[in-house]
């Protein structure tokens, strides 16, 4: 038996694949919100496995330092590395700025870090880790900053010594490290005409009137003596949670695995982002079904006589419903086919990371083919409603 | 035995709605036509023609009556053939007004498509279909597109495709009415020559004036019911 659907198609091809190309462009959106998301995931996840971390150490009750603010002091990090089981502890700032270089701003993650200690980029693509206390930086090529250049962070200047790649932030901002003191700085000091300002409130205050007392509150409202987060790793043969046990226990502070801070940052971070993506995912994916339904129904009714015809002659129902059944999958292929097409052409030129998995892409076949099957249920209904009569006149 | 070979209807009723809106479009058809036959069949409009051809066609059930094809009894009186789509495809070829010869199909699988969905292989099913082509002489338009052809043609594949199966019955609705006289007559002369090489009984309902007086039988119908006289059963040369 010859295919119906197939003949049908190569009859109308022109019009078959140029209805296929605009559902695939639409199928194009559908998996790159998709890619999206992963992104959004992997993101969070590259987060993690860059900063070499095995815990964090943040300000107790909060969800730091990537999902909300955490304030620890800096020297608290001796104490973690007396803890049984604990291999490395060091200090890390985060701070996302705009970060200036010539007549250019590019919106980045700042993350202070001490030299050859966790936090630092684990892999660069040219130049050198910092090796220098101060105004030295290593950043993501996604910043579009080359190596040599000087970019300018609050009031310093910068020179990159060193380009590293997927360094970004849980929003997709890429990272630029400098050395800690620095970020310290650029975090929590203020400008000089601040300075002056606060000096000059704190002297009028009758309270710090004695020389002595003016003199200590302004050093301590002078320096900056906190961090963000205490990245640690642990000695092989502890686990987590026993290492992290005795920390939250005596000092005062939140411990997060590895496991809890990609719960924080999948679950929590981008919770509600997850949430908007498949909202559009649901609406696409509606409007992809109205679509191919609309399409289905009527090219079927531009076929009632002939299928009254072919009823008349002894077609089967089943015959005449796999036909039609055949063309919505026809046109759910094309549509995929060119989908993931576009959207491998145009994933690479959007700001963010977009993640295509090979998993989404065989998913969303076979969402698209059960789509297009039930699309097509509303044309078989009305083809098998056609009375065979149709064909004799009168 | 002869008496009950080509097409015999006897009694044929068909009543549309119930009670004080019912209303009777067939009232006691009787036909036969025999193998081999061409017999026009004629009436005004809203005289039950296209109930009675429904009927014949085994697209809607008759209230009551019997109607036998070859040895095969299709309806009798509230009983009726289970599968009349089969019956359809095996034993009743259509020729309509317009051809509606499938437009996605080439000539030669508009024609194979019948004994295709009878079962027959493809290979089977195409050589039956180019030899009734040759026949008809558009065997040189198998591969064209029906868009291709000129309305003659496309009119003389369409009775290729009624043939193919060798029905016992042929039902023309109006076939020569989109055609010029001598095209017209082109194909009731077609229509005839197949009748006799394969012995098939043809009905061909019309209104067209060219053709009438071909027939050597013709049944009126006329306020659902039929009488029948003889034609004129003019030579076609």
């Amino acid at each position: 038996m010859i295919s119906l659907a197939a003949r049908d198609v190569l009859h109308t091809w022109g019009k078959f694949v140029f209805t296929g190309v605009g559902l695939g462009l639409l199928i194009g959106v559908t998996l790159t919100m998709a890619g999206v998301y992963r992104g959004m995931v992997d993101d969070a996840k590259v987060l993690l496995n860059n900063s070499g971390a095995d815990m964090w150490v943040v300000q107790k009750n909060t969800l730091g330092p990537y999902a909300e603010p955490s304030s620890v002091h800096d020297d608290i990090y001796r104490s973690i590395l007396a803890v049984p089981g604990v291999d490395r502890a060091a200090n890390v700032t985060y701070l996302t700025m705009q970060v200036r270089q010539g007549e250019h701003d590019v919106r980045a993650m700042v993350v202070g870090i001490i030299p050859n200690s966790p936090g630092e980029p684990s892999h660069l693509l040219a130049g050198r880790q910092i090796t220098r206390s101060h105004y030295e930086a290593v950043v993501d090529i996604a910043t579009g900053f080359k190596l040599g250049q000087t970019i300018r962070i609050r009031r310093h200047n910068y020179t990159v010594v060193g380009l590293t790649r997927r360094m970004v932030s849980s929003g997709g901002d890429p990272m630029v490290f400098i050395p800690l003191r620095d970020a310290q700085e650029a975090q929590f000091l203020k400008d000089n005409d601040a300075i002056i300002n606060e000096r000059n409130r704190t002297a009028a205050n009758p309270a710090f009137s004695h020389p002595e007392v003016l003199d200590a509150v302004i050093n301590s409202q002078s320096s900056n003596p906190f961090v963000n987060a205490v990245l640690v790793q642990i000695k092989p043969g502890f686990s987590a949670e026993k290492v992290a046990e005795p920390i939250q226990r005596w000092q005062r502070l939140q411990v997060y695995t590895r496991d809890q801070m990609e719960e924080i940052l999948v679950a929590k971070l981008i919770a509600t982002s997850s949430k908007q993506i498949a909202m559009f995912l649901v609406i696409l994916a509606i409007v992809s079904a109205a679509i191919v339904a609309f399409i289905i129904y009527t090219l079927t009714m531009g076929k009632i006589r002939e299928i009254a015809v072919l009823k008349l002659i002894g077609t089967r129902n089943r015959t005449i419903a796999g036909m039609i059944m055949q063309q919505a999958i026809g046109l759910g292929v094309i549509g995929f086919v060119v989908g993931k097409v576009s959207a491998t052409l145009w994933a690479p030129m959007f700001p963010k990371y977009v993640l295509l998995e090979p998993g989404d892409a065989l998913r969303g076949f076979i969402a698209i083919v059960i789509i297009c099957i039930l699309a097509s249920l509303l044309a078989i209904r009305a083809a098998l409603k056609v009375d065979p009569a149709e064909a004799i006149g009168g | 035995m002869e008496e009950s070979k080509g097409i015999l209807i006897e009694g044929m009723r068909k009543r549309y709605g119930e009670g004080d809106t019912a209303v009777d479009a067939l009232k006691a058809v009787n036909m036969h036509v025999t193998p081999g036959e061409v017999v026009g069949l004629i009436g005004p409009s809203g005289s039950g023609k296209s109930t009675l051809l429904k009927c014949l066609g085994a697209v809607i059930e008759p209230t009551a009556g019997r109607m036998t094809l070859g040895n095969k009894v299709i309806y009798d009186n509230g009983w009726q053939i289970k599968d009349l789509r089969a019956l359809r495809r095996d034993n009743i070829g259509f020729v309509f007004q317009a051809p509606y010869l499938i437009p996605f199909l080439d000539v030669t699988d508009n024609v194979a498509l019948l004994p295709m969905l009878a079962g027959h292989s493809n290979a089977e099913s195409r050589k039956r279909a180019v030899a009734l082509l040759e026949a008809l002489d558009v065997a040189h338009r198998a591969k064209a597109m029906p868009s291709q052809l000129s309305g003659g043609e496309q009119q003389r594949v369409a009775i290729a495709r009624a043939l193919v199966n060798q029905p016992p019955v042929i039902l023309a609705d109006e076939p020569t009415a989109p055609l010029d006289s001598e095209r017209a007559l082109s194909v009731i002369r077609i229509l005839n020559q197949m009748a006799q090489q394969y012995q098939t009984a043809v009905i061909v309902v019309t209104h067209d004036e060219k053709i009438i007086p071909t027939f050597k039988r013709i049944y009126h119908i006329r306020d659902g019911g039929t009488h029948e006289e003889a034609g004129e059963g003019q030579a076609l040369g």
